[in-house]
């Protein structure tokens, strides 16, 4: 598998006078796991949503295998097509799963390789339902989302993306709206999309995943990026205080 | 008895043209909504602020008046139409305004992340339009717009003003001419209760089929 890498360079974004990202930088390396972590509000998800261009940084850079995202040249901003051509290869899933709920999880997973990717209907349908085996769902590729567990719909949308041949993956919470029994079967599917080496970057409260599976683990707060550092630098030897404090209350929330 | 002989078929033929006056009113009218509220939310600001100005002229003014600038202040422009047609414009653009506020609060129920989605695995605004817009924004639109449309058969009563021959203009050639009024008037309202019954029936059924995917069942 192709797998893409991410380089943000002081990347700043602002919401009217409030200012959601403070000069991030961040590399996000080919085929490996890359957690972002920290309070809410933090500025995790925007960051994200950055790397796809859901979300218009105003300054600072990200550019996927090189290539400027969003911009052609700073402040002037790429043509519509320009953009729908780079996010082809990005592939992202959605805290709260926004499957079309008109159509069955094979036509959902088909209509963007049918509509972007140009396949005949009956390859695209194919494909689908190869995407939809290899994340445990074959047998549910004629029900609508609202026949589907929060769990199985939150597959049938990594399903989605991976059918497109995705180089990158882009996770904004996937598990935080699922009942906790079922969480394990979605992150199941991701270990097994890492272990495939695909490049990922996961938004999450999951902190057993980030521990386990991340190559590596950024925290932010209050729109900065604090540190990134290997699982192990963060969860077991953290330095910075803030960091000590989010696992503190973390921790503490999690003990019974 | 001798009414109904005689003036049976007349109000049959009339209440022909009214059905035939409210269905392709209807169709029109959305179709002009559906336009009106696409172009407001795609469309560059000034051309969003014409068109608002647009609503609020005619949810603003009454319908007769409508009519009468159209069919007796068409022709001083140059417009001049036959009664149905002018009474078919006038229902058109009558209904226009309040369809496409019925269909931009439908689209609007449509939740973000959907389209963002769409957006994001590439595809463009035209097909997202077509097939996540439309379908899921027309499910949520549905009851509204049977609703103005089961208005918009009352409204075709206006009509009869312009001398289109629908049922009211009927009715009130009987009543002169016999001075039945009461029976005149049962006879409209009949009519109407039938048309009006035979639409929220359809629109129900319409409404339970294309949402039963939509509802989770458990």
């Amino acid at each position: 598998m192709q797998a893409s890498s991410v380089e943000i360079r002081k990347v700043n974004k602002f919401y009217g006078p409030f200012h959601a990202l403070k000069d991030v930088d961040l590399s996000i390396p080919p085929g490996k796991v890359t957690c972002l972590i920290g309070p809410s509000g933090s500025g995790k998800s925007t960051l994200l949503r950055c790397i796809n261009f859901l979300e218009a940084y105003d300054s600072g850079e990200i550019r996927i295998d090189g290539q400027l995202i969003g911009y052609d040249s700073p402040g002037r901003k790429m043509t519509g097509r320009r953009l729908r051509e780079m996010r082809r290869g990005i592939g992202m899933v959605f805290q709260q799963f926004n499957l079309w709920p008109h159509m069955t999880a094979q036509q959902n997973v088909a209509e963007g390789l049918i509509r972007v990717r140009g396949l005949a209907r009956s390859e695209a349908e194919r494909r689908a339902a190869e995407a939809l085996a290899k994340v445990g769902l074959a047998d549910k590729m004629g029900n609508h989302p609202a026949r589907l567990s929060g769990g199985q719909q939150q597959r049938v949308a990594i399903a989605r993306a991976i059918a497109m041949e995705p180089r990158l993956m882009l996770f904004d919470e996937p598990t935080s709206a699922l009942d906790p029994e079922l969480v394990g079967e979605v992150l199941n599917v991701m270990k097994a999309l890492a272990a495939e080496g695909m490049t990922m970057v996961v938004v999450t409260h999951e902190m057993g995943f980030a521990a386990h599976v991340a190559d590596q683990v950024a925290f932010m707060e209050k729109g900065e990026l604090v540190a990134v550092d290997s699982p192990q630098g963060i969860f077991q030897v953290p330095k910075d205080a803030r960091i000590q404090n989010f696992l503190r209350t973390y921790h503490e929330r999690n003990s019974f | 008895m001798d009414l109904i002989e005689q003036y049976g078929p007349m109000l049959l033929r009339g209440f022909g043209v009214t059905v035939l006056c409210w269905i392709l009113g209807t169709i029109f009218g959305m179709a002009l909504g559906l336009v009106i509220a696409l172009v407001q939310r795609y469309a560059p600001r000034p051309v969003r602020w014409l068109i608002q100005v647009y609503i609020e002229v005619i949810r603003g003014t009454p319908f007769l008046v409508q009519l009468f600038v159209l069919y007796y202040g068409g022709p001083l422009v140059g417009l001049r139409l036959d009664a149905l047609p002018a009474g078919l414009l006038g229902l058109t653009i009558y209904g226009s305004p309040y369809f496409a506020e019925i269909f931009r609060s439908g689209f609007r129920a449509v939740p973000h992340g959907q389209i963002e989605a769409a957006r994001a695995i590439g595809m463009a605004e035209p097909a997202i339009i077509r097939r996540i817009l439309l379908p899921l924004g027309l499910v949520s639109a549905l009851p509204a717009l049977v609703n103005f449309s089961i208005i918009l058969t009352k409204e075709t009563v206006i009509l009869s003003i312009i001398t289109v021959p629908e049922l009211m203009y009927q009715v009130s050639r009987m009543s002169t001419e016999t001075f039945r009024y009461v029976e005149a008037n049962l006879v409209l309202a009949l009519f109407f209760w039938l048309l009006v019954e035979t639409i929220s029936r359809l629109g129900r059924r319409f409404e339970r089929r294309i949402t039963q995917h939509l509802i989770e069942r458990t």
